[in-house]
């Protein structure tokens, strides 16, 4: 395939307001992300709709996953990492200094690429954050890995052998399992980074169905893996190029009428 | 294709060098386990003597507490007990390991967790030169300074198994810090980040993600640690005080398999009994060495880190 230089203007931009009938959930203003001297992140101001997903696109590089790791602090952790800005959640600044970064991380969960369970059992890989959390009732813990499991569909598949290692299962119920574990907490938006890209396609479609029936209690921020995941399974669509959002609207809206040449090119495969 | 179908047959130079450079190393390796083989046999052939030359019952060797080789009690058995120094060996290698694990794991944590940066530049190379001081020279501090220590602390000569203790420890230090800082850095990011992401603190997340996950490289680090202590000889020698008694405290001078192996080696001659049972303490340690190097082959079967 021959490699077309990029002509593309990505000076335009066009970001949407969310509707009337939509309410936020957490936003971001003016974020700059830096690295050391390099700034990942120019300035993005999004504000992502409650009971949605919204999907992060863009060509790789473009800093979809560190925009999105900044939402829960877990740059906080990167060496070198530096974060300004505003994060709205709540009517609070989350990237606030004073902030008990453990108590957002609590509300803002998070599933990763390579589903990381723990290798412990089923049972204590969802119980372990909660009894961290200071819940030590067994009845509560019981209720609280069943429901989890439930929410992320894999309660049927698990249930007679929630006390085996979680290392056994396979790729696509060990991420599910990621997601049944950051559900226990309770949390109010969930963000994925590329959750199915080391998923074969059918624990993909196991994962996806799962995400779709997640919406109705939780507000989603996901990196997904290509661009037709996104246009399956989100509601909202931010097209991040080098660090900036060229275009935010709804996903419908962003796959067939994209309001600015940047993102036809990119969604249209022309580059990326 | 012709050209190359000619030449596949032939022998090349490279082909040479290939079996020249197999048969290198397979005579290497053979070499080794040779010599392995070779001295394996050899201690074990001479400290098996003790029993089948000299009749010396294997009850009396490990239980007897008398070690007056040369000499034999009142119905002709020789004094060959070799209990005092099994038990002198066993404690110090215990209790220095004891002592060495909570700084060593807490070193570790220091310098991969908390501040890699400092563990880097300050820490690494405080232990590369610790690794680096010869026996001699800790033996020789020992003497100097931990042993009046302990005859401040406590009274007596000092000599005896506190300050074995307290030598070995700062020696088997490095060893079990650097095997424990390897690790912790075996444990794989994504643990960690898992635990972050649910709103777990540092502190959390290393004692209950880090250290469970590193569970079976540090135990590895720690027998490591046990083993580097159950064969050091010369520092031990220099402050246990090297009586071949059962020590009846820490305070008292006792002795080790090591340190009553070198005292004494010099001064017998090759096939008496005085000879042939320093063969069997050899034997000990040769197979002690051999448990301690089964029991991290174990560990680290069992517990290697999946996912």
């Amino acid at each position: 395939m021959a490699v077309r230089p990029i002509e593309t203007d990505v000076t335009k931009t066009s970001i949407k307001k969310l509707p009337e009938n939509l309410t936020g959930v957490i936003s971001t203003e003016d974020l700059h992300v830096y690295y050391g001297d390099f700034e990942a992140i120019k300035g993005v101001s999004l504000e992502f709709p409650k009971n949605q997903i919204t999907a992060l696109i863009g060509p790789s590089g473009s800093a979809k996953s560190t925009y999105l790791r900044s939402l829960n602090r877990m740059n906080d952790e990167i060496k070198g990492a530096k974060v300004t800005g505003k994060i709205l959640y709540k009517g609070r600044d989350i990237n606030a200094s004073d902030v008990d970064v453990y108590s957002v991380r609590k509300q803002i969960g998070m599933v990763f690429q390579r589903p990381n369970p723990f290798s412990k059992s089923i049972y204590e890989n969802i119980a372990f954050a909660l009894k961290r959390h200071g819940i030590k009732d067994k009845n509560v813990l019981d209720e609280a890995v069943e429901t989890s499991l439930k929410q992320a569909a894999l309660w049927d598949q698990v249930k007679d052998r929630l006390h085996e290692s979680a290392i056994g299962m396979s790729g696509g119920q060990q991420q599910r399992l990621c997601i049944a574990r950051a559900i226990a907490l309770k949390p109010d938006v969930l963000l994925l980074d590329e959750p199915a890209s080391a998923l074969d396609p059918i624990s993909t479609a196991q994962v996806e169905e799962t995400l779709l029936e997640l919406k109705e209690n939780y507000s989603i921020v996901i990196v997904p893996h290509n661009m037709q995941q996104a246009s399956r399974i989100s509601d909202y669509t931010a097209f991040f190029h080098l660090g900036n959002v060229l275009e935010y609207d709804e996903t419908r809206t962003v796959f067939t009428r994209p309001a600015i040449q940047a993102t036809e090119d990119y969604v249209s495969g022309h580059y990326g | 294709m012709e050209q190359i179908k000619d030449t596949q047959p032939t022998r090349s130079t490279k082909r040479n060098q290939e079996r020249f450079g197999k048969t290198i190393s397979l005579i290497a390796t053979l070499l080794i386990v040779l010599v392995v083989l070779s001295i394996l046999f050899f201690v074990l052939s001479r400290g098996l003597r003790t029993f089948t030359q000299h009749d010396v019952s294997v009850l009396d060797f490990f239980a007897g507490t008398e070690w007056r080789p040369g000499e034999t009690d009142d119905a002709g058995n020789a004094l060959v007990g070799a209990l005092p120094m099994i038990v002198g060996s066993f404690v110090v290698t215990l209790l220095s390991a004891l002592l060495a694990t909570p700084v060593s794991i807490g070193a570790a944590v220091f310098m991969t967790e908390v501040s890699p940066k400092a563990g880097k530049k300050i820490l690494q190379p405080a232990i590369e030169l610790l690794v680096g001081i010869p026996s001699v020279v800790y033996g020789f501090i020992g003497l100097t300074v931990v042993v009046p220590f302990v005859r401040q602390l406590v009274g007596g000569t000092g000599f005896g198994m506190l300050a074995g203790t307290l030598v070995l420890f700062v020696m088997i230090l490095p060893t079990t810090t650097s095997m424990a800082v390897d690790a912790l850095n075996a444990v794989p990011r994504h643990y960690r980040e898992a635990s972050f992401a649910m709103g777990g603190t540092r502190w959390q997340t290393i004692y209950r993600v880090v250290l469970r996950a590193a569970m079976p490289g540090l135990l590895t680090a720690i027998v490591f640690g046990m083993a580097r202590a159950f064969g050091e000889a010369l520092a031990v020698q220099m402050v246990i005080g090297n009586a071949p008694v059962l020590p009846d405290s820490f305070t008292t001078p006792a002795s080790t398999l090591t340190s009553i192996l070198t005292m004494n080696m010099g001064n017998t001659v090759f096939g008496t009994l005085e000879n042939d049972v320093l063969w069997s303490l050899a034997s000990i340690l040769l197979v002690m060495s051999l448990v301690f190097n089964i029991v991290t082959r174990w560990i680290g079967k069992k517990g290697a880190i999946k996912g």
